[in-house]
């Protein structure tokens, strides 16, 4: 059991947890996640470490509420507690001084975008960051990732705030403008790391993405996070999460991430249940 | 003596137990056992002890069953192996204690097995824990030597155990949630139940061990952390475990499971109570594994009991006399009503327009001339092409070493194929204090190995400490 230090909602289905687990601490890097269980009979879920206090031996973070384990963890309270976290887990994001770096974060992928770009900056690399939200209430992190960036563009699919389009429109726009990235790291919706890919492709810029494929103990022993990478098969879980984003078959992914669907619903459902009658 | 016939083991009736995942067989009540404990010879020079890799008394505890002193008979077989309840379960005896005993020739060989199971049954239900008092090994503070053990598994429980019983502070290091590594993830509630396991690691806790579990040797602490940290020495039982695919299109397929996830989902996640557990498994109505070793068994057998389910084929290249599971296991899938498609090869696992699982095409082979080694390799018989219709695909091929841990050990040496090289009389790796033994140092093997290799480390890693801090005893 860990006891939740911190709880604070950023929009109304987005929460950042703060946790005390120093096992997690003691030599997490920027680009590591975490396994946590909501309860024991919770699925195994993996977050991104958003950020960490090694002193404290706190942990941070940020989760979207999508179906019912991250429902059951957002329904946990400061000073409750998580039943599991293990970790860290993955390959650590490499850090070194690349030039100008391009970082891009789509929705939740912007707090595992966010200790990157703070260590890039860190390792004196020009972090130009863009990030993107489908309108203004769902923006999250915006001075976060401010302060860990030189430059920020704040997109919005709607135009609510910021710059109206993709990600993807501020990045060309970025690129064209002749501040070219030495290297782009995106995460986000797979949909969002396929376009960036393809877009970077054509301007032959080294791409970093980070592949939220299912798993479940995060350790190579299932092969259930399997994705094609350059037509071989690698584990996201221990191989990634990061991969050349020029390599990863996308369509794959996004086809492997609809495998419990129909089930989703029916646990969801007896969920909504429980809810009802606590609140009834 | 007259040649009585060995004593059944009553089991759950093949119809019934496809409905549960209780445990198959009842094992032997008191008179049973006394009448099948009866029977051995006490033979003068007992070769089954050569059998047993832990050299357990064999010929002393089924004496003391003979003469109701059950007490006894599990005091002398916890004399060399801490977990009987799992290892009397488990162990394929077939290949160890029961193919030495002088029994054998007649037909009916005496069930060691079956008995060891007995005894720690027995004690389950009559006697609690007894810890023996020991005399604790202390660091110049006054508190007791400190002993990191990497993984849960029979081979790091084994060790824990022994050193505790030696005075030390073993602490369990388990990346999972839960104890037991394969004990618990991948060998079926059907042929160990959960609760006997958990009963072992609670009297490791009593004995003075302690358990962390969720925590990850080479990355939440490194080898080089957990020395600054005040352990002594370090042992690593982390299994082997990385599944093994075929490499043949269409395996990233929705409903392709390798055996590792499949049962890993069901028994440790608890995926066949789900909705009441949040861990699904789509099964759908016909499941086809892929291979014919203990794994595939397991794999196949425990589809047969997930609801909805009403269809498993077993597709396996050779024939049945190259199987290599325990004969025991595949009669009892036989039982199962599971279907065996031997001398058939997986050629494309084919998917639907959702890129779901619908069918498995395959091959016919047959047994071609004998190689170097004896065996008859598998040929394709050209144009034999049909498919197997199939709602999962469980690839249930192997496993191979796993890299998590070990490639993150700067000095650690390994073999070729990515195991650990330990000198097999101690367990030492190429780094002084660290250890290692059962799947990671073997690859796959059994439990009893692994137990064995845990119970040699410790002993090693008890001389070390002793040896590199001048300890006076
Ligand atoms: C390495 C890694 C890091 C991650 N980091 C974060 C993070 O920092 N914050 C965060 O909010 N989420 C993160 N995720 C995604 C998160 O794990 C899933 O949202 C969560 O498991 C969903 O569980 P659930 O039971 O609530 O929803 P489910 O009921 O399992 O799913 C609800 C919906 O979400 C989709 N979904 C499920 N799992 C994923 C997934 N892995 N990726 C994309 N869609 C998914 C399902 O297809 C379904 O439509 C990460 C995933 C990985 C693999
Ligand atoms: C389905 C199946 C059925 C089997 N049936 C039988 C049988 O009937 N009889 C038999 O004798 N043998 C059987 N075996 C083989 C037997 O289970 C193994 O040989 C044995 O469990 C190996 O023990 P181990 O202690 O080396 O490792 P494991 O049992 O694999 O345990 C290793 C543990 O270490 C943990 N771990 C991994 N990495 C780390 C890390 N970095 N830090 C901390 N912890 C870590 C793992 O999560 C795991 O819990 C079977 C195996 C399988 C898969
Ligand atoms: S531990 Fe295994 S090999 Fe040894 S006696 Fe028991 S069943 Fe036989
Ligand atoms: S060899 Fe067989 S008959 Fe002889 S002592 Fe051992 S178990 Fe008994
Ligand atoms: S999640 Fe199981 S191997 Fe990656």
């Amino acid at each position: 059991m860990y006891k939740i230090t911190l709880k604070k909602e950023l929009t109304k289905d987005i929460k950042l947890f703060g946790v005390e687990a120093p096992h997690i601490t003691h030599n997490a890097k920027a680009g590591n996640f975490i396994v946590v269980m909501p309860d024991e009979k919770g699925e195994r879920i993996p977050l991104t470490i958003y950020d960490w206090d090694r002193e404290k031996g706190i942990v941070y973070m940020v989760f979207q509420e999508v179906g019912l384990s991250t429902v059951k963890l957002g329904r946990l309270n400061e000073g409750g507690s998580i039943y599991s976290i293990s970790g860290p887990f993955g390959r650590h994001f490499h850090v070194e001084n690349y030039g100008t770096a391009a970082v891009i974060g789509g929705g939740v992928g912007v707090p595992a975008v966010f200790p990157i770009a703070r260590a890039l900056k860190q390792a004196g690399n020009k972090v130009n960051s863009i990030i993107g939200f489908r309108q203004k209430d769902m923006i999250i992190l915006g001075e976060e990732m401010k302060s860990a960036s030189d430059s920020l563009v704040t997109a919005t699919n709607d135009g609510s705030y910021g710059v109206k389009g993709f990600v993807t429109d501020a990045l060309k726009q970025m690129i064209e403008s002749g501040d070219r990235p030495d290297i782009v790291v995106a995460v986000g919706p797979v949909i969002m790391m396929k376009a960036v890919s393809d877009l970077t492709k054509n301007y032959g810029i080294k791409t970093i993405v980070s592949l939220n494929a299912l798993m479940m103990d995060a350790t190579g022993m299932c092969g259930g996070c399997r994705v094609n990478i350059g037509g071989t098969t690698k584990f996201s879980c221990v191989d990634g999460p990061d991969f050349d984003g020029h390599l990863v078959d996308f369509d794959g992914l996004m086809s492997r991430l609809t495998s419990f669907k129909e089930h989703e619903t029916e646990a969801m459902h007896k969920c909504r249940l429980d809810t009802e009658e606590k609140n009834g | 003596m007259a040649k009585k016939p060995r004593i059944k083991v009553r089991e759950q009736a093949p119809e019934e137990r496809i409905k549960n995942f209780n445990e198959v067989p009842f094992g032997y009540n008191e008179a049973e056992a006394v009448e099948e404990a009866l029977r051995c010879l006490q033979c003068k020079n007992p070769v089954c002890i050569k059998g047993c890799p832990v050299n357990i008394n064999i010929k002393e505890f089924i004496r003391q069953i003979g003469a109701k002193d059950f007490k006894g008979a599990i005091k002398t077989i916890k004399n060399d192996n801490s977990l009987p309840a799992v290892c009397g379960r488990v162990c394929p005896q077939e290949e160890q204690c029961e193919l030495q005993c002088v029994m054998l020739k007649t037909g009916q060989v005496i069930n060691i097995g079956g008995l060891e199971r007995f005894a720690a049954d027995w004690e389950a239900q009559n006697t609690v824990f007894e810890a023996e008092p020991v005399k604790p090994v202390l660091a110049g503070d006054g508190s007791r030597i400190k002993v990191a053990i990497a993984g849960s598994g029979p081979a790091g429980l084994t060790a824990a155990g022994e050193l505790a019983k030696m005075g030390y502070l073993p602490v369990v290091f388990e990346a999972l949630h839960v104890t037991g590594g394969v004990l618990v993830y991948g060998i079926p509630e059907f042929r160990l139940p959960k609760k006997i396991v958990e009963r072992e690691v609670e009297y490791l806790k009593s004995i003075g061990a302690e358990v962390k579990t969720d925590i990850l040797v080479g990355k939440s602490y490194t080898v080089e952390d957990l020395f600054e940290m005040g352990y002594k020495a370090i042992f690593i039982g982390v299994g082997a475990g990385t599944p093994t695919f075929l490499g043949i299109p269409g395996e990233n397929l929705i409903g392709v499971y390798s055996a590792n996830e499949f049962l890993t989902r069901i028994n440790l996640l608890k995926a066949y109570k789900f909705p009441e557990y949040d861990t699904p498994v789509n099964t759908g109505r016909r499941v086809a594994v892929i291979g014919a070793g203990n794994v595939a068994m397991d794999a196949a057998r425990i589809a047969r009991r997930m609801k909805g389910v009403d269809e498993v084929t077993i597709v396996y290249r050779r024939s049945e006399a190259e199987m290599p599971a325990r004969k025991e296991e595949i009669h009892r899938a036989h039982e199962e009503g599971i279907i065996f498609s031997l001398l058939t090869a997986p050629v494309e696992i084919l998917g639907d327009e959702n890129g779901r699982v619908k069918g498995m095409k395959c091959i016919k082979m047959e047994l071609g001339e004998p190689d170097e080694s004896g065996r008859r390799c598998p040929v394709a018989v050209e144009g034999s092409e049909f498919v197997i219709e199939a709602d999962t695909v469980i690839p249930a091929l192997g496993t191979k070493a796993n890299k998590l841990m070990t490639e993150d050990v700067k000095g650690l040496k390994l073999s070729g194929r990515g195991y650990i090289e330990i000198n097999p009389a101690t367990g030492e790796t190429s780094i002084p204090g660290v250890y290692a033994g059962g799947d990671i140092a073997t690859g796959s093997a059994t439990v009893i190995a692994a137990m064995g290799a845990g119970k040699i480390a410790a002993k090693a890693i008890d001389k070390y400490i002793k040896g590199s801090l001048n300890l006076e005893f």
